[in-house]
């Protein structure tokens, strides 16, 4: 395909460059349908099609390359968009208007639209090349980093702006000591003030990374071609394994230099209102342009305008007016888990301008307005706490309803602020990024369809909690059918009114449609699990065993074919060699499958239910325990060695696992908990993905909670550290009650924390500080616990009528389920799905 | 608070009509939990998922989860929704009616349902 394609009644547009704002110039030239009537190209340099770079940090935290795609599937096909990967723009013949690409093709243009974006200013310092230097700007460059890191312990940023900061917490995320080296006296310098950035620095430190500010780098020192330190401008001289530049961007303007192009002094592709260059022919988009105001924007809300005003004055929109020149230079970013916003006149360069400042060293918050004689706001700095962003921005140029020192003071601190997204005047921008506007968002019903309409809170983000409270309230927060209430509410409920059945709480709580019935396979087990928390008995007689999902019921994991895995506690992973020879003689007297788990157990596949009393007595007898498995409760606590035979342990991570996992089996909960116990900082037992995690420190233990693997992996936050074994196990054990009393129907605690209102600060409040006075009834909560637990399966073994529900056919107990059956591989059992399948074909 | 007693003056037995006409008996009511079931294995090789619930009316359908092919509707929640009775299979949670034995989740699945009395 080539040049000669094109005719008169179809015009060619090429797009250089298939970055964001690339994407969005296509999004809107298909929104006005001109893609429909002429032929787009879009040449690419990178090797997959455009993506968030926004958010490219969340690579290293789960997010894959394709979860970072900004092209939703089938658009390109859908619009008839012609995708060159890997072959960048080489030259471009103005005369001829042709664009030749690296592969050799030759694209004949109608309009050609330059979005070739921007490159990662290296200082010129001896060594800039050497490896283990790299820059931070695309996806290749991150797997390159990432690869590199695993050999290297040390890494050093060389810039502390905004890039900078997000290079340097991706290194500490791989594990690397972190130096962050800035020339400017203070983080942020562009984005923030003296006091915000001392705010920032401050926590950055706290979190263990090593800030130098009013520092330049000098040189990069290498051995054999390898980084191994740097110079720097004080003469000191800091030992690093790698170097990654993150020191700004300035824009790629070549392409347009070589054609001939007009470029500012400073670099960037002139260009007028509606982003035409020099050539009437040519446009340019971006952080390569250099807008009409004279500026070149990096950031991704303008380069949207721009794209949009391209893709309107190609459609002839032109007549209304609506040019490009200048943006609004506003961000709120999330560094290192800081929140850092700053928007409007943020450093008070306005004549006559005033500030109100609330800082607080202790917590890491600055809080700037700037206000204006007549008491309008002007613009701020916001660190540490930035959650009045979304509502502060769009008031910017007006006077706000209430008083500047209520917005800057901490929520409960002074008069309570009533400045609510109500308050916002209709026209409001409350998506910066893709400008969409308060008025907008109210025709819409729920946050997908703002997203899917409006595309207000796809950008960065910000606004959507904003956006959530515009929306009218979900109408219904009900459990399910039969309750209105939450399951935290029903807690509550139950809790203060000691109700301690089903029924009597459904008859007297329910819907009033649903009093009297029988409940659904929703409300019955997070019930049974809320009295099982509450009142702690045996979770299988009278009522409550009606309440049990059928895992629970049988105290055993229901598998596909209808058979159950079997999973005895191993606490903390630890088991003799004899504890091993019992799981091992059971599953093979038995003919069970067996399979180590992530949990550090052993789980035992293919038993029918007739058979997992012997198969417990067997276990019991052993001295092993129910392992919970089945339950919405305490799983496992995993560990790594610890202190007693690693040379690098610090602490007995194995007795403090141990401990831990005693203390909480058979807890029931929301949903199911697990934990880890980590000797080290090397983290081996991987306790910063769990519910609760521990790591071991010099002084005592760290405590992580919120954490999260499966299909939403999430880091737990620090909730404490430093603690003796004593502080360890109270502070759980008040965190895990306050989860049980607080949290929703299978809602882990990492989606809990997320939506805990006032986030870890608050919990550290409640469980740490113990604000709301609760602690000692959380406590008292967790020591009945620990003292009335028993094993479930010793309990069951011992009661002939407890044990008359494990039978196949209740008319013929002896008989097995001919249905159960299996089939050989790879020297073990696996289900036979082929005989429930074929048997199945009848009964349609 | 009450307690279920276990021993009963006069026994009452559950029975099931596995074909038109013939009755078994599959087993005392008492052994039937409230809101549970359990599973009962008919001459022919069939099995039958038989219910009771709270109000102590019982019903019977295939133990049979048609989505999967596991015999193990007898061991779902049972649960009622506009009055009506539905058991939600342990597996993949689909419900079905138990009167009639019609999938609540899908229209076109329905599974066979048992006439049962009490004597």
């Amino acid at each position: 395909m080539s040049a000669d394609m094109t005719t008169a009644s179809t015009p060619t547009i090429v797009l250089v460059g298939h970055g964001m704002v690339g994407q969005r110039f296509l999004e809107a030239l298909a929104d006005r349908g001109v893609t429909e009537r002429a032929r787009i190209v879009v040449l690419c340099e990178e090797p997959r099609p455009a993506y968030d770079r926004v958010q490219l940090t969340s690579y290293f935290s789960g997010k894959t390359p394709d979860d970072l795609s900004m092209v939703e599937a089938g658009f390109l096909e859908k619009h008839g968009i012609e995708l060159y990967l890997g072959d960048p723009a080489e030259s471009v013949d103005r005369a001829a208007r042709t664009v030749t690409a690296r592969s050799g093709q030759v694209f004949a243009y109608d309009t050609l639209v330059l979005a070739t974006g921007s490159y990662p200013f290296v200082p010129p310092v001896p060594g800039k090349d050497a490896r283990g230097c790299f820059v931070y700007r695309t996806i290749e460059d991150l797997l390159a980093i990432e690869e590199y890191a695993k050999t290297a312990t040390t890494g050093a940023v060389v810039g502390g702006g905004l890039l900078g900061l997000e290079a340097a917490g991706a290194l500490k995320g791989l594990g690397l000591e972190t130096h962050v080296v800035e020339f400017a006296p203070r983080l942020m310098p562009v984005q923030v003030d003296e006091g915000g950035g001392a705010a920032l620095l401050r926590t950055i430190e706290r979190m263990g990374l090593s800030v130098h500010v009013g520092t330049g780098t000098q040189e990069v020192v290498t051995a054999d071609g390898a980084v191994t330190g740097m110079k720097l401008s004080d003469g000191s001289e800091l030992a690093t394994d790698m170097v990654v530049f993150s020191a700004g961007v300035r824009p790629r303007d070549q392409l347009a230099r070589d054609c001939g192009l007009d470029v500012g002094e400073r670099g960037g592709i002139a260009v007028d209102e509606r982003c035409r260059t020099s050539d009437p022919a040519v446009f340019a988009i971006g952080e390569c342009a250099l807008a009409s105001d004279g500026r070149v924007y990096g950031l991704v809300a303008p380069g949207y305008e721009m794209a949009q005003t391209v893709a309107a004055t190609i459609a002839d929109e032109a007549g209304d007016g609506a040019g490009f020149t200048g943006a609004d230079m506003s961000t709120k970013l999330k560094l290192l888990g800081v929140d850092v916003a700053s928007f409007g006149d943020a450093h008070g360069a306005t004549e006559g301008c005033l500030d109100v400042v609330y800082s607080d060293s202790r917590s890491g918050v600055y809080k700037k307005l700037v206000i204006d004689g007549e008491g309008r706001l002007l613009g701020g700095v916001l660190v540490g706490d930035a959650e009045q962003y979304g509502l502060l921005r769009p008031l910017t140029g007006s006077v706000p309803p209430v008083s500047a020192e209520q917005l800057v003071l901490p929520a409960g601190a002074g008069a309570p602020v009533a400045l609510g997204p109500s308050a916002l005047p209709d026209d409001a921008v409350i998506c910066s990024c893709h400008n969409v506007t308060k008025h907008a968002i109210g025709e819409c019903s729920s946050l997908a369809e703002v997203k899917k309409c409006t595309k207000a809170g796809t950008g960065c983000g910000s606004c959507v909690k904003v956006i959530e409270k515009l929306l009218p309230a979900a109408t219904d927060k009900g459990l399910c059918r039969d309750f209105s209430y939450t399951r935290s509410e029903l807690y509550e409920i139950a809790r203060t009114l000691r109700i301690t059945s089903f029924a009597a709480l459904l008859d007297s709580h329910g819907r009033d449609e649903a009093k009297g019935g029988e409940g659904c396979e929703v409300c019955k087990p997070t019930v049974g699990s809320i009295l099982a928390s509450l009142n702690n008995g045996y979770i299988l007689d009278g009522e409550q065993a009606s309440l049990q999902d059928t895992n629970d019921h049988f105290l055993a994991n229901m598998q596909r074919n209808g058979s159950y895995s079997v999973v005895p506690r191993i606490p903390g992973g630890e088991i003799t060699p004899d504890g091993l020879i019992v799981i091992g003689e059971v599953a093979r007297d038995f003919g069970l499958y067996t399979k180590i788990t992530g949990g550090q157990r052993i789980d035992m596949f293919g038993a029918r239910v007739e058979q997992l009393p012997a198969i417990w007595t067997r276990l019991v007898d052993a001295g092993f325990e129910s392992g919970h498995a089945y339950g919405k409760s305490l799983r496992t606590v995993k560990s790594c060695v610890g202190q007693t035979w690693c040379r690098y342990g610090v602490q007995d991570s194995v007795k403090m696992a141990i401990q831990l996992e005693l203390r909480y089996r058979g807890l029931r909960s929301p949903h199911k908990l697990k934990s880890a116990v980590s000797g080290c900082a090397r983290e081996c037992a991987e306790a910063q993905s769990k519910d609760f995690g521990i790591i071991a420190t010099a002084n005592g233990w760290n405590l992580y909670v919120g954490g999260n693997g499966g299909a939403t992996p999430r880091h737990a936050d620090l909730l404490a550290q430093d603690l003796s074994d004593a502080e360890l196990v109270r502070l759980i054990d008040r965190f895990l009650m306050f989860y049980i009393r607080t949290a929703d129907r299978l809602e882990r605690t990492s989606t809990w924390l997320e939506r805990l209102e006032g986030g870890l600060d608050h919990l550290k409040d409640v469980v740490v500080h113990d604000s709301l006075g609760l602690c000692d009834e959380l406590e008292a909560l967790m020591a009945a616990h620990v003292a009335d637990y028993q094993d479930e399966w010793a309990q069951t073994l011992d009661d002939p009528d407890r044990l008359r529900r494990f039978v196949s056919f209740v008319n013929a107990p002896e008989a097995p389920d001919p249905s159960v059956r299996f089939m050989p591989e790879r020297d073990q059992i696996k289900p036979d799905l082929t005989f429930l399948t074929l048997e199945g074909v009848t009964s349609r | 608070m009450t307690t279920l007693t276990s021993t009963t003056l006069t026994t009452t037995m559950l029975e099931l009509s596995p074909s038109p006409d013939s009755w078994m008996t599959v087993c005392e009511e008492s052994r039937l939990t409230p809101g549970r079931g359990v599973a009962a294995l008919l001459p022919d090789g069939r099995q039958a998922a038989v219910f009771r619930d709270r109000a102590g009316r019982m019903y019977a359908i295939d133990n049979r989860d048609p989505f999967t092919g596991a015999q193990v509707l007898s061991r779902g929640l049972i649960g009622s929704v506009d009055g009506r009775p539905f058991v939600a299979s342990p597996l993949l949670k689909q419900r079905f009616d138990l009167e009639t034995g019609r999938c609540l989740d899908d229209d076109e699945v329905t599974v066979a349902v048992y006439p049962v009395r009490s004597i």
